[in-house]
């Protein structure tokens, strides 16, 4: 039987959270000072764990590989943040928003921790705006709220199209509040690179200082991974370049079990690749389709024409588009969750519609949206028959104080001005819902070994809602690890300061060492990035958007037929002892390269469509929904939690039920 | 006030810009008065009479010129070489004119060249005239300025140097003039583009209309 | 397109460094600045030779992490965007184009065009903040209603990214820019007034220390600022400062 207790607090699940609360062991001030935390990773979830702990005494640790905790990915984060504050009497409330996370999840969430999640996104806001995070107003001087794909009430908290920005400045000052006091020491620039186990618990890390190339060792009586997602599995994404997977794979490899790796979101608001030259993919907020129609032409002819620039798209008649999404969801329309949307484009563009040179975008249009608001605006000023132009005039006004710095951002990359003409869009990896698995407290399978934000699987199930990793990065951060890692060091007041010179950490520090040697002295002929992309094709190719049996285990197969050739060829310059770029990558990629083969694994056995996961074996096959993603509660409602037995193709798989008390079962019916 | 106001970098922006705001008050006084020379020789030599003996003047507002001078000049030179310790290694390819103006950039060296000029206008007029009053002891002569000044601007010599100064003057106040209202912390919406406007008149007009006096008596008494 | 590039090579930050000449083709106009150094570096590591270390993570503008001084300017010749998102076809075929790390005494070199920003942390920790422990407990977000006007100015002062485009591009060597922002950003909101005017003394106080040179009001930061942060911010601070200087009892 599965070894996944998780340790769900009894009780009704609105009672859960509070029941837990005060039935906790507490650390008394005195001895948290002689506990040390150590915290991997800075952005929303591991800068607030950070702060949070540290004022509450302990004495953390951080570390990441930026040059400043302010620059993790979190940072990236555009549309903005839930919380059921219903601050716009439309009907919001904890419970909806609980109810909406499971179901735009696609039912392969834990309740429990998603209740929780939505009882503290309300103070997270309250939090936030006590530190000075500048949301957005509206002119009676209170906050202003925005909706989302997925949902029917505005519950969107937001900073122009920079909320993650404001909300890790935020994370960042209450962490440069406790650097200042000593009671944080950041390290960074150092990258974590294995984890130490002293008797079965984490018990600290080894990190290289990626300036002088140091190999450290670093002791606590717990450790945070919260060291963010995987995409960056796929080379191409919307993640930053230095995004990894290195902390988490490597808890993994020392016995976390890793829960739902194949669960991946791909954005469908994304600028389409250009070239062969690409290193990222550039997002652009979701909260764009709340005013952008996406269609592609509906003859063949006009998107041969399009292609060879003979014709524009705003030559295109209005009975001559094919506004895609409003016709197969007439209900949601545009706003239809992110993972049905990006699969209508891909449904399209693999039908021969795509737009541009690669055959890889569909249009996003504001010429609706101009119209209407402009319209609206003139209305407001009194204007008597306006003209044409004025309207338009007007209308742009009103999208450029709502998406000014997106329509700037996409102007720069791609060169065309989207008020004149639509937008081209695709879908891009954006977020991995799978992580380290991790229990109601986020403990993962090592004891003392928590996970947090992206890193961790919770709370999104097989797809997350817009607006919602925020959240949960700072939910997290904020307000559950600092109760949960307590109950767990009310038992480590007498362990006292742990030694670095134990055998564990010699051995620990070894095998980082002479795994970096190897990767230096092995002297090949292709580059790291060789690698990272061919890896990266495989992975979108087989293992993207949609996924079947035997592109699964090709997959497989050629991910570790590339590990091979990476650990026998692949060329990494400089020295071990020094700045060495390079040799980071090197020791990502590796991990990637591991950690993609599990990915395809996951894919594999879980035969059935559910959120982000798509199987082409299991769709609608007649009804209103033919064609449809086509969940299997029966044989699937439960985590696949797996454990690294030394090559992931062989890791064990364990089953977390899960058990649905307070929801209902639906179909996700969009239509 | 607090302890490191003085020492400080701010502090020290706010001291260049008050030093700066009572320059130009002086400066301004100073041009109306010249400019009598140009209207009348005797409005001129009573005004300068009045200057030149009224103890309030001459025992305060006098040394605090002085000192008004020397501090500007001191921390202006002081600030620069520290600005340009705080950037050891220069860059290979620079384009500063991209981002910002001649003006905004080289305050020392206009700064520089006004205050050679002083050298030479101190020893045109103000040793004279101190020597006049504390080592000679005259101080009853009331008639002395006009033709001190008619004197000085015969000189085509001279005349070229003061030309040129103003010159140097313009380009320090077409800068200094309104960043010594955002030094002291007043930017504004409304009201900043309307102080640049002015501070560009005042750059202009004010030297102009000091070599204009210059030049007016080098035209009418030099032959 | 081709390109010649130069380039500062530094070992390390004890090292002497030197610009050295790199010619690369083929460049495509669509890639990004980075993409190009990419292509550069995947063809070196090809050769055998070391790779170019730069600072990048986001690529999209918002991190702060990637600096260069291009061509004379932070960033690059466009404005308004951080060198990742400089795009080439803001350049020529058969350009040549000078690369250098963000210079000041305050930045040091660790590595090629790789500084150190740690002066810029720094900062923050002496003042960059408002004392609030993390509780669930603080008010509710609207019992505090904000001027949607001055919430709007405390967003522009807040978009900074923190990448040092200001420091790089003042002839000085300033950082009142990068400290002005945080500052103005808490001076605009009710939270921060109660620490108000303790913060920008002891910020101004860390950028002193820090070795940052002293503005002289040329505006350059403001032009080259990839986020357009106004030098009304510095004007704001300088206020600040001074008001808060006159009351201070240290």
């Amino acid at each position: 039987m599965s070894k996944l207790d998780a340790k769900i607090p009894e009780g009704p699940l609105k009672d859960k959270w509070t029941n837990y609360k005060n039935h906790i062991d507490l650390v008394n001030p005195a001895n948290k000072r002689n506990i040390d935390i150590i915290v991997v990773g800075t952005g929303l979830a591991g800068g607030s764990a950070a702060a949070s702990l540290a004022e509450m005494g302990y004495n953390v640790k951080a570390f990441c590989y930026q040059d400043s905790p302010r620059r993790a990915h979190s940072i990236a984060a555009q549309g903005g943040i839930n919380a059921a504050k219903n601050y716009q009497n439309d009907g919001d409330s904890t419970y909806r928003l609980f109810y909406d996370t499971v179901k735009g999840g696609d039912y392969r969430a834990r309740e429990a921790n998603v209740y929780r999640l939505a009882e503290v996104s309300a103070n997270i806001i309250d939090q936030c705006v006590a530190q000075g995070v500048p949301f957005a107003r509206e002119y009676g001087g209170l906050l202003d709220n925005r909706s989302f794909g997925g949902v029917l009430v505005s519950r969107t908290f937001y900073a122009k199209g920079q909320t993650g920005q404001q909300l890790l400045l935020g994370a960042y000052s209450a962490m440069n509040r406790q650097i200042g006091k000593g009671k944080i020491k950041m390290y960074n620039r150092h990258e974590m690179l294995d984890l130490v186990l002293v008797d079965g618990k984490a018990r600290g890390i080894i990190a290289r200082n990626l300036v002088t190339g140091e190999v450290e060792r670093h002791s606590a009586h717990a450790v945070v991974i919260a060291s963010g997602g995987y995409g960056n599995v796929f080379f191409l994404s919307t993640n930053a370049m230095g995004s990894n997977v290195s902390a988490a794979w490597k808890v993994h490899k020392k016995g976390a079990f890793f829960a739902n790796p194949c669960y991946t979101q791909i954005h469908p608001t994304c600028i389409p690749r250009s070239g062969e030259y690409q290193s990222k993919l550039t997002l652009m907020s979701e909260s764009l389709r709340n005013d952008g129609r996406i269609w592609v032409p509906k003859k063949m002819e006009d998107v041969k024409a399009i292609r060879e620039k003979k014709l524009k798209p705003t030559q295109i008649k209005e009975e001559d588009r094919d506004y895609y999404l409003e016709r197969r969801y007439p209900a949601y329309g545009n706003l239809v969750p992110r993972d049905v949307a990006s699969r209508a484009a891909k449904e399209r563009c693999d039908a021969g519609y795509g737009v541009n040179a690669t055959g890889e975008a569909v249009y996003l249009d504001f010429s609706t949206a101009i119209q209407r608001y402009g319209r609206e605006k003139a209305n407001m000023l009194g204007l008597e028959n306006p003209t044409a132009e004025k309207i338009t005039q007007l209308g742009e006004e009103v999208i450029e104080a709502k998406y000014g710095n997106l329509f700037q951002m996409y102007e720069k990359i791609v060169d065309e001005n989207p008020y004149k003409t639509p937008m081209m869009i695709y879908p891009a990896v954006h977020y991995t819902m799978g992580g380290i698995w991790v229990d109601y407290n986020l403990m993962t399978t090592i004891p003392g070994c928590y996970a947090a934000g992206e890193a961790n699987f919770s709370d999104h199930g097989a797809n997350r809602l817009g607006a919602s990793a925020l959240m949960q990065g700072l939910a997290d951060g904020y307000f559950v690890l600092p109760y949960t890692i307590g109950d767990y060091l009310s038992n480590e007041i007498r362990t006292g300061k742990i030694p670095t010179n134990l055998p564990e950490f010699e051995a620990a520090e070894k095998e980082v060492t002479e795994r970096l040697e190897k990767l230096i002295n092995n002297k090949g002929t292709k580059s790291v990035d060789y690698f990272h992309k061919k890896l990266g094709k495989i992975m979108w190719d087989y293992v993207g958007m949609a996924r079947n049996e035997a592109g699964l285990k090709k997959a497989m197969d050629e991910i570790a037929q590339i590990r091979e050739e990476f650990w026998k060829d692949v060329f990494v310059p400089g020295e071990m002892n020094e700045l060495n770029p390079e040799l980071e990558k090197a020791g990502r990629v590796a991990d990637f390269l591991e950690l993609g083969e599990l990915f395809a694994v996951d894919a594999l056995h879980r035969n059935e469509s559910c959120g982000g996961h798509f199987r082409e074996e299991s769709v609608e096959m007649d009804g209103e929904q033919e064609g449809e993603a086509k969940r299997d509660d029966v044989n699937f409602k439960y985590v696949a939690a797996w454990e690294y037995t030394g090559n992931p193709r062989e890791a064990v798989l364990h089953k977390e039920e899960l058990t649905f008390n307070d929801i209902e079962l639906k179909q996700r019916s969009y239509k | 006030m607090s302890k490191g106001f003085s020492t400080s970098s701010v502090g020290r922006k706010i001291l260049m810009a008050l030093s700066g705001f009572f320059l130009l008050f002086f400066l301004l006084q100073h041009f109306v008065i010249n400019f009598l020379s140009v209207l009348s020789a005797d409005a001129f030599n009573e005004t300068s009479h009045f200057m030149g003996t009224n103890p309030l003047i001459q025992y305060i507002l006098q040394p605090v010129l002085l000192f008004g001078v020397l501090f500007h000049l001191g921390m202006g030179i002081y600030l620069d070489l520290q600005n340009k310790k705080a950037r050891p290694v220069k860059y290979a390819m620079n384009k500063p004119g991209e981002n910002a103006n001649w003006m905004s950039r080289n305050m020392i060296i206009t700064g520089i060249m006004i205050m050679l000029f002083l050298g030479l206008h101190f020893y045109d007029f103000w040793i004279p005239e101190i020597k006049d009053k504390f080592i000679d002891g005259i101080w009853d002569n009331p008639t002395k300025y006009y033709e001190h000044l008619v004197h000085k601007f015969a000189d085509p010599v001279r005349v070229g140097i003061y030309v040129l100064a103003f010159v140097f003057l313009a380009l320090h106040l077409l800068h200094g003039f309104q960043s010594a209202f955002q030094s002291v912390g007043f930017n504004h919406r409304k009201y900043t583009p309307i102080i640049k406007k002015l501070g560009t008149l005042y750059a202009i007009i004010i030297p102009l209309g000091f070599i204009f006096i210059a030049i007016f008596h080098f035209i009418n008494h030099s032959h | 397109m081709d390109l010649t590039l130069k380039i500062w090579r530094q070992k390390d930050a004890k090292s002497e460094g030197k610009m050295e000449t790199y010619p690369i083709k083929n460049i495509s106009e669509h890639s990004s600045f980075l993409e190009m150094l990419d292509v550069l570096n995947e063809n070196l590591v090809n050769e055998g030779k070391e790779p170019v270390a730069f600072d990048h993570d986001c690529r999209e503008g918002i991190c702060g992490m990637c600096s260069l001084y291009i061509n004379g300017e932070a960033h690059g010749p466009d404005r308004g965007v951080t060198t990742c998102q400089l795009h080439m076809r803001m350049f020529k075929d058969g350009d040549t184009i000078y690369i250098e790390p963000f210079r000041s005494k305050a930045f040091p070199v660790i590595k090629d065009l790789v500084v150190d920003r740690g002066s810029f942390d720094r900062i923050q920790h002496a003042g960059g903040f408002i004392s609030v422990n993390t509780s669930g407990n603080t008010q509710d977000a609207n019992a505090l209603p904000i001027p949607k006007p001055d919430a709007d100015k405390a967003m522009d002062a807040a978009t900074c990214i923190g990448c040092g485009a200001c420091v790089a591009t003042c002839k000085n060597s300033s950082a009142m820019l990068f400290v002005a922002a945080k500052v103005s950003q808490y001076s605009y909101l009710p939270q921060g007034q109660v620490e108000r005017k303790e913060r920008v003394l002891n910020m101004v106080e860390q950028m002193d220390k820090e070795g940052f040179g002293n503005c002289t009001n040329t505006g350059a930061c403001e032009v080259e600022c990839p986020k357009g942060i106004s030098l009304e911010f510095i004007a704001r601070m300088n206020r600040e400062y001074f008001g808060a200087s006159i009351v201070s009892e240290k």
